[in-house]
């Protein structure tokens, strides 16, 4: 795995630093900056240094847990771990949801194969998929924020969990989709399965062989897949955030990418990707906790 | 006449499906008594598995219908219960198992688990004293070191260790039947043999009624008391195991015979019964084997063959095994 | 001596079949059918599926917009605008009402159909053709050039794909072209640079079920070249889920064009799209809310059109479901 961390991370680095483009265009307000402050900066980021030596230089500092600072003196640190927590609410609040509601809907659906309840589910399922994130947030926000009132059409500077709700929901909806329709595909595969014919044929009660039978294994991808959707989703609010006016990670990631605030952006996706790479680690460990196939391998 | 212990009396059924109507079960008899071994022979379509099928209650339906007949347990009809008083019966009073063991077992769960799982629902017993009687029976069906096995997964045994744990788990409850769905065809011939030599004992101790279904000739010959042949969904004959080999009077069981390979046929070409089986979707019309027939003549195509007497408990279902039976 | 009767899924099936009536399971027909191959019988059931044809009619109708627009505007242009027009409601002349700048929403829609689908395509392309050629050589090739192609693969993948266009896209310097062909290379690029990983994934995972099968080996036996192996055998062979990936991505790509080109990232002006589009009204939403939704509708069915047409697609080649 950190090969995988110190290339992720490197590319990014060389995507921030290296591509075209005049790091410090804006800078300074409307004129060009001048040539001191260019050459300060320059020492202080490294950018006279060949790009693997930056690099190395960036590397060691952060090992140290030195993320550095913004141009305008804020340590990069301070700033994330300002935007996180923030961030890291509204994700486990959409982590839930998306629990609840996608495994039940996708349990219904297999149940009702190709009944009412199934192609309505499915039907639903697919249209969320289909509208990009950002437009089912401003209709979210539009229906249920301004026009009907029920949540507050903005997040405030406290974010709290009942302003969190409604970005909440547009940011699970698309996994919730997802989740839904995997548990439907897997609960519906499972249940046609062999050793469902034998736990029938046990005697064991309709309720008993789904429920605890089927369901079980039918779990399995998809407590893998939410897992591995938690990293996802602590970095891609980005357009959730915008929406709703949230400052956490995704809001600061997209400020400073506009600003062209190097420094703080390869923090921000540095840490992201290592939380992202971690949490994929843990969910291969859950994996292999839950299927005994691939624990006794 | 005193009751059978199970009793199919003309069953019926059919499948429907988008192409059409599949006759799967077209009118089949059989009896079995406490201690007795029935093995029902047949080809892949002849609705060998659809009968124990039927008689466990687990056929899918839709798309299966049983449009016909009776299923008679210690002289209740099976088929007009509830279902809640039929879930008593399957599993603890008669029982099944299943061709391959790896996918009929669940793989998420221990086989101690499962075999306990019958006690804690059957009897509601916890699952402690279920893992504790889980161990007995794994030790019954000869599996070695049970006790420290008992808590692992299907897929770290073999083939024939778990082909025991279904049979563990299906005699759990002592059950009075138990019907065995081809549970050596997946097994290398040692081990088919073992476990053939198990089911035996255990029926001889537990006096239960066995009804083995299978294909292969060679298995049926040391274990069964009485054969059924079936056909296209019909039961072509019926006798004794020792008139069935000796005496066989259904040109299909004849041809079977004939099939099998003889030591002392050495030089020979292998026989085998020209043709394929019928797609039950469209059954030939009179008597459905007529096609692959030797002894065809124009009334097998007109009309179905009733099941004749060809002498005390052998019947067949041919208008011509009198010459068949003559050889 | 290609099988073309090799089953092709992205997860091998795990339960044995036995010989018992589940589903309906029948033996086989007497008579002797005409060869089947997986392509005629999905062909077959495509044909019949009103998903399918739905979806069909539906990217017919968008391909429309996006070649021959006028016929759709009735010869209306869409930079024609008046601004004493601005930001009026939906009306029997303006169908979708006039946006901040006077522009009819209706004409700006349909036109803004071409960028979004071009890079839709293109995007889609671009990932097939990178993404499967090296997801083919890793998956064929196996020890340590799969090694290293997936090492490599982990490490893009590791980026989210948003993420990364926007890097991407926030290096570009600011240029001064309204070229459409330049502006819309330029997100096909920042999306294609991380997208390919997903491609190379079922590529190799599906490249590497085909090459241990039996064909596969007896055609390696009588002295084929891997070149002639791969091009003749695996790659027809593999192609069925990357082709159910392929065309529900282009629904993706045409979304993350969108959502890019909502932050001020993707197409500028003054380039249509329905993202720029949705971007500029933006901040009207509560006073013109119509500038906003048309497109944004237009935008949710052409996805939705390509997923469906995945779908049906995925159903139809899916032996497992037959």
């Amino acid at each position: 795995m950190i090969p995988v961390v110190i290339g992720t991370t490197f590319i990014i680095y060389a995507m921030v630093w290296a591509l075209p483009g005049d790091p410090f265009v804006g800078k300074c307000g409307d004129r060009p900056c001048p040539a001191s402050y260019i050459a300060e900066m320059r020492a202080k980021f490294n950018l006279d240094d060949s790009l693997p030596v930056q690099y190395g230089k960036y590397l060691w500092n952060l090992l140290q847990g030195n993320f550095g600072e913004s141009f305008s003196g804020r340590t990069v640190w301070s700033e994330i771990t300002q935007a996180f927590p923030v961030t890291f609410r509204l994700a486990l609040i959409a982590i839930i949801i998306e629990i609840v509601i996608g495994i039940t809907a996708g349990v219904l659906a297999a149940l009702n194969r190709g009944g009412f309840w199934d192609n309505l589910i499915l039907v639903t399922t697919l249209i969320v998929i289909s509208i990009p994130v950002f437009v089912i947030g401003f209709l979210a926000q539009f229906t249920f924020g301004i026009k009907l009132g029920w949540f507050p059409p903005t997040v405030g500077p406290n974010a709290t969990v009942y302003e969190l709700i409604l970005p909440a929901f547009v940011l699970a909806s698309l996994s919730l989709a997802y989740v839904a329709r995997l548990m439907r595909g897997n609960l519906a595969e499972n249940l046609r399965a062999d050793y469902v014919r034998t736990a029938t044929s046990k005697g064991l009660s309709r309720r008993r062989v789904i429920g605890r039978h089927a369901v079980r294994n039918s779990l399995i991808p998809v407590v893998t897949f939410i897992g591995a959707d938690f990293g996802a989703l602590l970095g891609g609010a980005i357009v959730t955030e915008g929406i709703f006016n949230i400052r956490g990670i995704g809001g600061l990631l997209y400020l400073s990418i506009r600003t062209r605030e190097g420094a703080t952006v390869v923090g921000v996706v540095t840490v992201l990707v290592l939380v992202f790479l971690l949490v994929n680690l843990l969910v291969d460990i859950l994996y292999g906790a839950i299927d005994p196939r691939i624990r006794y391998e | 006449m005193s009751e059978h212990l199970l009793d199919v009396d003309d069953l019926y059924v059919e499948f429907r499906t988008r192409d059409g109507v599949a006759e799967a079960i077209n009118g089949v008899s059989y009896t079995l008594d406490a201690g007795e071994t029935l093995a029902v022979l047949g080809e892949s379509g002849s609705g060998k598995s659809v009968t124990a099928q039927t008689i466990m209650g687990i056929l899918d339906m839709p798309p299966g219908f049983i449009t016909g007949g009776r299923i008679l347990y210690n002289g209740k009809d099976l088929l007009t219960m509830p279902e809640s008083e039929r879930q008593k019966i399957r599993g603890a009073e008669i029982a099944m198992i299943f061709q391959d063991s790896l996918s009929a077992l669940n793989p998420v769960f221990t086989v101690g688990d499962q075999i306990a799982e019958m006690f804690q629902v059957h009897r509601g017993m916890s699952k402690k004293e279920g893992m504790a009687k889980a161990v007995d029976l794994m030790e019954q069906v000869r599996i070695p070191a049970a006790k420290d096995r008992v808590k692992d997964y299907p897929h770290q045994f073999s083939g024939g260790m778990r082909q025991r744990i279904m049979i563990a788990m299906a005699i759990s409850l002592d059950p009075k039947v138990l019907i065995a769905d081809e549970p050596t065809t997946a097994l290398d011939v040692t081990v088919q043999a073992q476990i053939m030599d198990l089911l035996k004992d255990l029926q001889r101790e537990r006096n239960m009624g066995m009804i083995l279904i299978t294909h292969d000739l060679g298995v049926v010959a040391g274990v069964a008391d009485k054969i059924a042949v079936m056909y296209a969904g019909r039961i072509v004959e019926s006798a004794n195991v020792w008139d069935l080999y000796a005496k066989p009077a259904h040109p299909y069981t004849q041809g079977l015979l004939d099939s099998m390979p003889r030591v002392d046929s050495k030089g020979e070409e292998l026989y085998a019964i020209k043709g394929l089986p019928p797609s039950l979707l469209a059954l030939p019309p009179g008597c459905n084997f007529n096609p692959r027939c030797p002894h065809r003549r124009e009334r097998c195509v007109r009309e179905v063959p009733p099941t004749e007497e060809v002498a005390e408990n052998h019947t067949a279902a041919c208008f011509f095994w009198k010459e068949v039976a003559r050889g | 001596m290609s099988d073309p009767n090799a089953s092709v899924s992205a997860a091998a099936p795990e339960t044995v079949e036995t010989e018992t009536y589940r589903g309906s399971s029948l033996p086989p027909e007497p008579t002797a059918d005409k060869p089947r191959s997986l392509w005629s019988d999905a062909w077959r059931e495509l044909r019949s599926s009103k998903i399918f044809i739905l979806s069909g009619i539906l990217i017919f109708v968008f391909l429309i917009m996006t070649f021959f627009p006028s016929l759709l505007t009735f010869g209306k242009d869409p930079y024609t605008c008046d601004l004493t027009l601005s930001r009026q409601g939906p009306s029997s002349t303006a169908w979708f009402g006039y946006d901040n700048n006077g522009c009819d929403v209706y004409t700006r829609t349909i036109y803004g159909a071409k960028a979004s689908i071009l890079v839709g395509v293109f995007a889609t392309a671009f990932t097939m053709l990178v993404g499967g050629f090296i997801g083919v050589i890793a998956g064929f090739f196996g020890g340590w050039v799969d090694s290293i192609l997936s090492r490599l693969t982990d490490i893009f993948f590791g980026i989210p794909l948003l993420l990364g266009g926007i890097l991407v896209l926030s290096s570009f310097p600011a240029s001064d072209s309204t070229n459409l062909y330049g502006e819309v290379g330029k997100v096909v690029l920042a999306l294609g640079i991380l997208g390919w990983t997903s491609m190379t994934r079922i590529m190799r995972s599906s490249v590497i079920q085909v090459r241990n099968a039996d064909f596969v080996i007896a055609a390696r036996a009588l002295g084929a070249s891997s070149g002639r192996i791969i091009r003749k055998h695996v790659v027809p062979n593999s192609l069925a889920p990357l082709i159910v990936v392929a065309t529900i991505s282009l629904g993706g790509y045409i979304g993350a064009e969108a959502t890019l080109s909502f932050l001020g990232l993707g197409l500028q002006p003054p380039v249509i799209s329905w993202g720029t589009m949705i971007n500029d009204a933006q901040p009207y939403i509560r006073v013109a809310p119509f500038m906003l939704f048309f497109p944004a509708i237009f935008l949710s069915v052409a996805v939705l059109s390509f997923i469906m047409l995945g779908d049906a697609v995925r159903e139809a080649l899916d032996p497992k479901l037959r």
